[in-house]
């Protein structure tokens, strides 16, 4: 994993370090209340009165039942009752449908910001022209959207991709700001873990021919267009918990109320059908159950404004429980790009002949890492790169974990990690020096990364030159992160390909519970069934195919945008700014959306204790004025009393809609501290707000005149 | 509150505190708390229990999952119902029967077998009246041991649901050895040494019928018209001890534990009203054992207790009170070394209000039901105390097994909101709670409130079911005696309209659902949490022995309770206190 570095737009020069970029904003500027979106809202909310609509959610159903029945009779009855009572009908009704169409509102506000990225999207998806090329060779013309899998196109700068695919053959430069949003193009090539090019982006130089590998209308843009959209949104495991739990509500409010007339019968005080409505709806909890399907979209939509797919609501739910993290030390928790700090000889040589072989292997070597060796010898030992025509490369590779260059004269150089240079020193028949080991170890105890620089003269022996070594800098802020995660009770485990010792002191550096060394895929593999057997749920990135196995077992997989096709097809989730670190935000984001849903509920069904001590009185007091007692709020007369609880049962659903969009706010804290904060701000605060919102409602009501 | 109150209520406290974590030790160690497998009784019970087993032909080594438990459950039920309707049906015709009882009618019949088959023990007739001695001892006696059995039955499938982790087959035990194990070695001798204890205190048991004694009291000769009395026996101490051990509460004698001979003295009163609490807090403190963690037992028995504590004080406060009617009238109602004092009506002298109180705070806390007082003569808010108390739905600590089970069902809601809040797919014990349980919680929650408010509001629409009372007392007592079979109590406001048809049916549909849709759903939650794997616990996990947890429980149990009743209780004991 040491080698694979995020493709930076440019990469710094000179070794500089740069901040990395983390973005803590969404990236999409667009506010909540977006005039166009509150606009289309509006409509739609209108238009999802429709009973089919609305049948999918029981509770808000309910309500729209009682909303039909409360205006048919106010209807029948407008002609005989005195005026008072009829204002009072017309109200109750009328408030009864603006409870649907303020929790309609809130849904369709949700939908917005998704349908408005979509719209851009879709532009995108336009019908390209490709070309395509036959067996023998000749090219055709054909649509996008007839392309098959399989399929080879020929793509040229100022062209868009027709679908996505892989590279098989060139490399370019690409527009992928219609999907990440980000302008800097990015390079993507053929072979290794860069090919895949997504349908939809403009390639801006050179000429790659792509091998089509996703039917036309199931291809990554279609995919993410429907995902933001929400068109095939299902319900999360946790969400249909709570709908449950709230269904069961509703039927024991059903139940209250319903039995409710024989005994008021009974007490000789029988009540309007109007007035049980109006008790039911203001029972039955319609805050959470209005608010619900619109805090599981905006939870979505919060991930997107991340600029992270999810593919499906499950993934976003499991992040909120991870306990695991697997963080991959380069890139995500070091800046990665390592940086040759020092060259250590071995007795028998001296600084410069490390320095001279470092550059050597280093020549072809376009790792940052490479190019800091390079910038190393070159500026610090006065060394001139020497003309590699004629060298042959040869490439970094997981079973060797060597990289060098063979020069026309016959001599061979080479760098790698000590364990495997040494190993193959010893297998070529060199002799590996004594002190190299402690130099090795020295240097990982560190923290920093050692290189072993070999080199083979024609007819001669491997021998060792000496260590180069890398300096890996752990990113500013990465403690405070782990600590956080700590307390939410978040294990954080480090993988790496370095060695235990450079593994250790990193890891005590940037203060990660765990690491795993040296790791292969199959040991990270490991490492995610035997925390996944312990009942953990792991999360973490990839982006490589090898990667790909792990990303579909984890529990959250994120892949990289700059990935290949595997990677992202194996992850439950693509990250369009291929930043490893947005798994934290990931996580938080997750966890906001179940306690949005859990303080909402808390807060719907404590305002029922007021709404009682509004109504149950107002219901009685005429007949059985022992009840006026209860009346604990002093409102002005039973129907300003219903009237008001029926009205702020309405608004809190609108006043609340910011808070399901934006979520409830998430502090890093431990279980129990958060359960206190929201107990007390959502659970007391929904026992007190109402007594307060109902009596301001009833003086502005009554002073309306109505009595 | 007077002195005698705090002290009375002091001295039951302290004998719960010394016998409470031993017997729940007993109890878990029966249950296989001990890692070397054996079980205390071994030897004693042990070949009792292994020829009970081989006459029943039970396969103590054969687990059953958790709808076998249920389907076990289930057929021993009918078939103790079908026995027991039988038996008081033919009564007439049977041996025993000193006081030549005749058959019971059919509702009634069924009522009763119902009744004491869902551990309920509603009784609608006269005990000494209406039953044979055969009929006491070989139906309801032992339907007492049954259903309490049944009870231990169920808890221990329910704990061993949550705390197997990786268990072959998912299975939750086997529901016959856990019956034949908790009556053998748990409800037998301890209700043994309890009947040896009260009977040397005075409580009668004899197989005879009824004693004749010369009335010594002149002026009561006269008003009864007759020199002598004729005092009905049998075998009262045996089965009052059952009674109260077992959650029972159905009395050998109407006046049920106010009759001197079931409950001659004070001693025999506080004892008594220990052995109605004693069993259902002791397997609280078993589940800690049994979970391996005391801190949820501790957590769990501190809200049940503070429920009890509650609703005791608040009855006793409002009881020794007295009547604020006669109060305006200048009687003297005060407590003092010369009178009981405080409202009297209805309630033993010899016992006054606290006694009484405290018995109608731990009877309507568990599900046991027996009286030593008439509820229905307290004040609206002394009744509303206990009648509340029944509707959170017996978990104060409440009937031996499903007491402890409705009240883990609570904490299962409760850890689901909270876990929510706190951004976690909610856990409890480190079990998840997903849609399929949260659907069987559900169901556990809708059970009781229907039959509660069904059966009480049709009661109410019709003539024939009238209440006895006018106005807001009528209504409580209807929603006081759907409340008590609903929830399987058993006390009543007692009046005299419940022997009819309509009520005998109703009620035992009320017990029934009450009984059986409760423990099914909790029975398929520890089924479906059975196996699971165990989420390990970090900080991230809410703890669920905090008292910030034990708040949230208690406000789930009110608030679920309160949302649900608060109108009819508006109409009743609250519009009757009011209107004083």
């Amino acid at each position: 994993m040491s080698t694979t570095t995020t493709l930076e737009p440019d990469p710094p020069a000179g070794g500089a370090q740069r901040a990395p970029k983390v973005r803590t904003k969404p990236s999409a500027s667009r506010s909540i209340f977006d005039p166009t979106i509150v606009t289309s809202a509006l409509l739609d909310s209108v238009r999802k009165l429709d009973p089919r609509t609305m049948a999918r959610n029981p509770v808000m159903f309910i309500v729209e039942v009682g909303a039909v029945l409360t205006t048919v009779l106010f209807l029948r009855d407008v002609g005989d009752a005195e005026t008072q009572e009829n204002v009072f009908s017309a109200l109750v009704a009328g408030f009864l449908w603006f409870t649907v169409l303020f929790a309609n509102f809130a849904e369709a506000m949700a939908e917005g910001r998704g349908k408005a990225q979509a719209a851009t999207l879709k532009a995108t998806r336009a019908d390209t022209m490709a070309r395509l090329i036959q067996p023998d060779g000749t090219i055709v013309m054909r649509s996008s959207s007839e392309l098959a899998i399989g399929d080879r196109c020929d793509v040229v700068a100022g062209e868009v991709i027709p679908g996505d695919g892989d590279i098989v053959e060139g490399i370019a430069t690409v527009d992928e700001s219609a999907i990440t949003g980000e302008s800097a193009p990015v390079i993507r090539e053929s072979g290794g873990d860069r090919s895949a090019v997504t349908g939809g982006t403009r390639v801006l130089s050179d000429r790659i021919v792509v091998q089509i590998s996703a039917k036309p209308g199931e291809t990554f843009l279609d995919r993410m267009i429907a995902l933001v959209e929400g068109a095939d949104r299902q319900k999360t495991p946790n969400e249909i918990a709570l709908s449950i739990l709230l269904a069961g509500l509703t039927i024991v409010f059903l139940l209250a109320v319903v039995t409710l007339q024989p005994f008021a019968i009974y007490s000789g005080a029988e009540q309007p059908i109007i007035v049980l409505v109006a008790l039911l709806v203001c029972l039955i909890p319609t805050t959470i159950g209005g608010l619900l399907s619109a805090i599981g979209i905006a939870g979505m939509d919060r991930l997107v404004q991340r600029n992270v797919l999810a593919m499906s609501g499950r993934a976003v739910e499991a992040a909120g429980d991870v306990t695991t993290l697997l963080l991959d030390k380069t890139g995500t928790i070091t800046f990665g790009s390592r940086q040759a700090a020092e060259f250590i000889p071995v007795h028998d040589t001296t600084e410069v002949e490390v320095a001279e072989g470092a550059l050597v292997s280093s020549l072809a070597d376009e790792t940052p890492e490479g190019r800091s060796i390079v910038d190393l010898a070159t500026s610090a030992h006065g060394l001139v790169p020497a003309d590699p025509t004629g060298a042959e490369l040869v490439p970094f590779t997981a079973q060797t974990r060597m990289s060098g260059m063979d020069l026309p004269d016959g001599r061979r150089v080479r760098k790698g990690a000590a364990d495997s240079v040494r190993r193959f020193v010893t297998q070529q028949g060199g002799t590996v020096p004594l002190e190299l080991l402690p130099i090795v170890d020295g240097v990982s105890k560190e923290g920093a990364t050692p290189l072993v620089v070999i080199d083979q003269q024609p007819g001669g022996v491997w021998r060792v030159l000496g260590v180069i070594r890398l300096k890996d800098t752990v990113k500013p802020g990465m403690r405070e992160r782990f600590d956080e995660l700590r307390a939410m009770g978040i294990r954080t485990v480090m993988i790496t390909g370095d060695n235990p010792l450079t593994a250790a002191a990193i890891a005590a550096e940037a203060g990660v519970d765990d690491f795993l060394a040296e790791a292969t895929p199959e040991d990270k593999m490991a490492l995610i069934t035997r925390e996944q057997a312990g009942g953990n749920l792991v999360a973490m990135t990839g982006d490589g195919t090898n990667d790909a196995p792990a990303l579909a077992q984890a529990d959250v997989g994120v892949a990289m945008n700059t990935g290949t096709q595997a990677a992202k097809e194996a992850g439950n989730m693509v990250d369009l700014d291929s930043n490893p670190t947005k798994l934290i935000e990931i996580v938080e984001v997750g966890k906001q959306l179940l306690m949005t849903r859990g303080s909402l509920t808390t807060f719907s069904i404590a305002n029922d204790v007021a709404k009682y001590f509004a109504i149950i009185p107002a219901m009685f007091s005429g007949v059985l004025p022992a009840l006026d007692r209860l009346n604990v709020m002093d409102l002005h007369s039973p129907r300003t009393a219903i009237l008001s609880a029926v009205i702020f049962n309405a608004f809190v659903i609108i006043g609340l809609v910011p808070l399901a969009l934006k979520g409830v706010k998430f502090r890093a804290e431990a279980a129990s501290a958060v359960l206190r904060r929201n107990l007390l701000v959502y659970g007391l605060g929904g026992v007190l707000v109402p007594f307060v919102g109902i009596k301001l409602i009833d003086v502005v009501v009554a002073a309306l005149g109505v009595n | 509150m007077t002195w005698q109150n705090v002290v009375q209520a002091l001295a039951l406290v302290l004998l719960l505190v010394v016998t409470v974590p031993p017997l729940g030790r007993y109890i878990a160690a029966v249950y296989g708390s001990r890692d070397d497998g054996t079980a205390p009784g071994d030897r004693v019970f042990g070949p009792l229990e292994r020829s009970i087993h081989r006459l029943c032909r039970i396969d103590d080594r054969r687990e059953q999952r958790w709808n076998v438990y249920a389907i076990s459950m289930l057929a021993f039920s009918l078939v103790s119902l079908l026995g027991l309707y039988a038996l008081l049906r033919l009564q007439g015709s049977l041996p025993f029967n000193p006081t030549d009882r005749d058959g019971v009618g059919p509702t009634g019949a069924f009522n009763t077998a119902v009744s004491f088959v869902t551990n309920t023990n509603w009784q609608w007739y006269s005990g000494e009246v209406a039953l044979s001695h055969l009929s006491q001892m070989l139906g309801l006696a032992v339907q007492n041991f049954a259903s309490a059995g049944v009870g231990f039955a169920v808890i221990i499938a329910i704990i061993r649901g949550i705390t197997r982790t990786t268990h072959r087959s998912r299975t939750l035990g086997n529901f016959w050895v856990d019956l034949v194990r908790g009556t053998v070695r748990i409800l037998l001798p301890l209700s043994f040494l309890f009947a040896l204890v009260i009977a040397s205190q005075g409580v009668v048991q004899n197989l005879s019928g009824h004693t004749s004694a010369t009335l010594v009291d002149a002026a009561a000769a006269e008003s009864v018209g007759s020199a002598t009395q004729a005092i009905p026996g049998g075998p009262v101490a045996s089965q009052v001890a059952i009674k109260q051990l077992g959650t029972n509460g159905g009395g050998f004698y109407n006046a049920n534990s106010a009759h001197p001979l079931e409950n001659p003295n004070p001693i025999t009163n506080l004892l008594e009203n220990w052995a109605i609490l004693v069993i259902p807090f002791a397997l609280v403190v078993a589940f800690g054992i049994l979970v391996r963690d005391r801190r949820q037992s501790r957590l769990l028995a501190a809200v049940m207790a503070l429920f009890l504590v509650c609703v005791t004080a608040f009855s006793m406060f409002a009881e020794s009170n007295g009547n604020p009617e006669l109060t305006a009238r200048g009687v003297d109602q005060s407590i003092s070394t010369t009178q009981s004092g405080g409202n009297l009506e209805g309630k033993e002298v010899r016992f006054g209000t606290s006694a009484c109180t405290l018995w109608a705070g731990s009877t309507t806390g568990t599900s046991n039901g027996s009286v030593n007082c008439m509820h229905d003569s307290f004040t609206p808010l002394g009744g509303l105390g206990p009648m509340f108390q029944m509707m959170l739905g017996e978990v104060s600590p409440g009937g031996i097994g499903v007491g402890l089970m409705g009240l883990l069902v609570n904490a299962l809601l409760a850890v689901f909101i909270a876990g929510l809040m706190v951004g976690r797919t909610p856990e409890y014990l480190g079990r998840k709670i997903q849609a399929a349980e949260m659907k069987l919680l559900t169901l556990y929650i809708l059970a009781m409130p229907a039959a509660l408010l069904g059966f009480a509001a049709a009661s109410m629409t019709l003539d024939s079911a009238a209440t006895y009372q006018p106005g807001p007392h009528g209504l409580s007592e209807v929603l006081y005696n759907f409340a008590s079979a609903a929830n399987n109590n058993g006390s009543a406001f007692a009046y005299q309209g419940t022997g009819t048809q309509w009520y005998t049916v109703t009620q035992g549909i009320a017990m029934l659902i009450g009984r059986f849709f409760l423990i099914i759903p909790a029975l398929a939650i520890a089924g479906s949490l059975a196996g699971r794997p165990k989420v390990p616990s970090t900080s991230g996990t809410l703890p669920t022995h905090t008292p910030l947890f034990g708040a949230l429980v208690t406000g789930v149990v009110i608030v679920v309770a309160g949302l649900t009743f608060f109108p009819a209780l508006a109409l009743g004991p609250i519009l009757e206190h009011l209107s004083l």
